[in-house]
């Protein structure tokens, strides 16, 4: 027999009912949108974190080209070189290369060639640059030139611009993708409203016949989906954030590939989805509510 | 007999020339005049597709007529926006023919509705609605769902819903449609007491034999207008 019902202990149910809420597909549909959502920002940061590695990397370097002129060999063209490199203000080192990583450098476009020292091979300089004041490109090659040196010298501004660029294409794109996720989420939940409201018409006409207001209608739906959106949200972003830490774990220390390090603080951007989510959710079904109660 | 209007009275409706159409359909209503005063108590009666459950529509603001004005509690609620609406339903109670009733609300939760709507706390009426639950004799199933009540019962839970927030004018639309005698009399006696504690009461019913009993005022309506209430037989 069941217990004497106790008024004093009564709390308000929901007006809306309780089993409506745990529809298995939407729950499903959301929580797999909040998971590539997950994904994708992880992917992001990951990329991004490359990208910065890579353009700091080259950043802090340059290579100079020496060609030898006149009587003098390639090798104290080289010397000379870096020695005079090595007092240019913004350079930390400067060092010549070894006749043979030049030849190596090379070696896929000549082959094996018997005897390399016939050709007028250049040689190369690398030159460390200081992190907060770098020597500049004409810097590098004022000094040489008041030398009288031939040599070029590449900064690598090309291939940090074109590093640069690549990672801003992956963040566009990403947003993109983040921008189209939320428009499916929004989407889905509108969809959801709408049957709600269709399965519970009697719900809604009772709640206006009683006098609630077309905004109490639709927050009983906003607050209905946000929930779920946010429940949904908080499974997706646990499986992103599992599959991101079994990602890092089997990649080693550098992520999965060193082209795509994972840090375990990344882990941490799936913690917005779920409110992110209870968002979009609840502003979509603020809107798609009160354009139907006010058709009823 | 004819409606009952007496100007010195404190009017709470009046209906001037309404008629009432739904969509493109034939008029359900024509040409309905009428006053009634606060405090009051009437019937309305006639056979079915008469026009009762529409006159009610109009009162309760689920719909607008067609032609004419409907004046309640003092003012024009003809041109009243939907955003205006729930203020004023929420001074009106309903008992509703099919009761609408929310079957996944136990007893005390639909009958604490329109408070919630209202916007009160839970502690301002939990005893309250206790309260009016035993006084309808629902005391022993406040936990219950709709659907697990009796006929009877599930009528007055209707009714308690309808009168918990003391509404000023109180609507029912075939309130002992389905229930015994015996029952259609106690839910009479509860709109005979409501009434006395000042609420206008207007209740349309097929029951000739209640209305004969009660000897209030009739509103009879025919084909949509309203008719001097035949001397003696069924509505019907």
């Amino acid at each position: 027999m069941s217990e004497p019902f106790d008024p004093s202990r009564w709390r308000p149910a929901s007006f809306l009912p309780e089993e409506d809420a745990r529809d298995p597909a939407l729950l499903f549909v959301v929580a797999v949108l909040c998971f590539l959502a997950c994904l994708t920002a992880l992917g992001v940061i990951a990329g991004n974190r490359a990208a910065q590695g890579w353009a700091s990397q080259l950043t802090g370097e340059a290579t100079v080209i020496v060609r030898a002129r006149g009587g003098e060999t390639p090798d104290a063209a080289a010397a000379r070189a870096a020695e005079a490199l090595a007092g240019v203000p913004g350079v930390t080192e400067a060092r010549a290369l070894e006749k043979e990583k030049a030849y190596a450098l090379i070696k896929p476009w000549l082959g094996d060639v018997a005897d390399l020292d016939d050709l007028p091979v250049p040689r190369l300089v690398a030159v460390g640059l200081d992190d907060k004041a770098p020597a500049t490109a004409a810097t590098l090659g004022k000094a040489l030139k008041g030398h009288g040196l031939d040599a070029v010298v590449d900064d690598h501004s090309v291939w940090i611009k074109d590093i640069r660029h690549a990672a801003g294409v992956v963040r566009w794109t990403a947003a993109t993708l983040l921008l189209l996720i939320a428009g499916a989420a929004g989407a889905v939940v509108a969809y959801a409203t709408r049957a709600g409201l269709a399965a519970r018409r009697d719900v809604v006409e009772v709640l206006h016949l009683t006098g609630a207001e077309d905004a109490q209608i639709a927050n009983l739906f906003e607050l209905r989906f946000a929930t779920i959106a946010a429940i949904s949200g908080a499974a997706g972003a646990l499986a992103a954030a599992i599959l991101g830490g079994v990602l890092r774990l089997v990649g080693g220390g550098q992520g999965i590939t060193p082209a795509l390090p994972i840090a375990w603080v990344d882990l941490l951007a799936v913690l917005p989805c779920p409110v992110l989510a209870a968002l979009v959710a609840a502003v979509a079904a603020r809107i798609t509510a009160r354009r139907l109660i006010q058709k009823l | 007999m004819t409606p009952s209007v007496d100007p010195s009275a404190d009017e709470i409706l009046r209906f001037a020339g309404v008629s009432m159409r739904y969509g493109r359909g034939p008029e359900v209503l024509s040409d309905v005049s009428l006053s009634l005063p606060r405090g009051s108590f009437h019937f309305i009666t006639g056979p079915s597709g008469a026009g009762k459950s529409s006159l009610l529509k109009l009162i309760y603001l689920a719909a607008r007529p067609s032609a004419g004005t409907v004046r309640l509690f003092g003012e024009d609620v003809t041109p009243m926006t939907a955003r205006d609406l729930p203020r004023t339903r929420r001074r009106i109670g309903v008992v509703f023919q099919d009761l609408l009733l929310l079957d996944h609300l136990s007893a005390f939760d639909n009958t604490a509705l329109p408070l919630r709507i209202a916007g009160h706390k839970p502690s301002e009426y939990r005893s309250d609605v206790a309260e009016l639950l035993t006084w309808v004799g629902l005391g022993a199933r406040m936990h219950a769902l709709p659907p697990t009540l009796a006929g009877g019962e599930k009528q007055r839970l209707a009714i308690a819903r309808a009168v918990v927030n003391r509404p000023e004018i109180l609507l029912a639309d075939e309130p002992t449609g389905n229930v015994d005698h015996e029952m259609a009399l106690r839910i009479y006696r509860l709109f005979v007491e409501l009434n006395r504690l000042g609420t206008t009461v207007i209740i349309a019913t097929h029951d000739q034999d209640l209305v004969a009993r009660s000897a209030r005022p009739v509103l009879h309506l025919d084909k949509g207008r309203l008719r001097p209430l035949p001397p003696q037989g069924p509505a019907e």
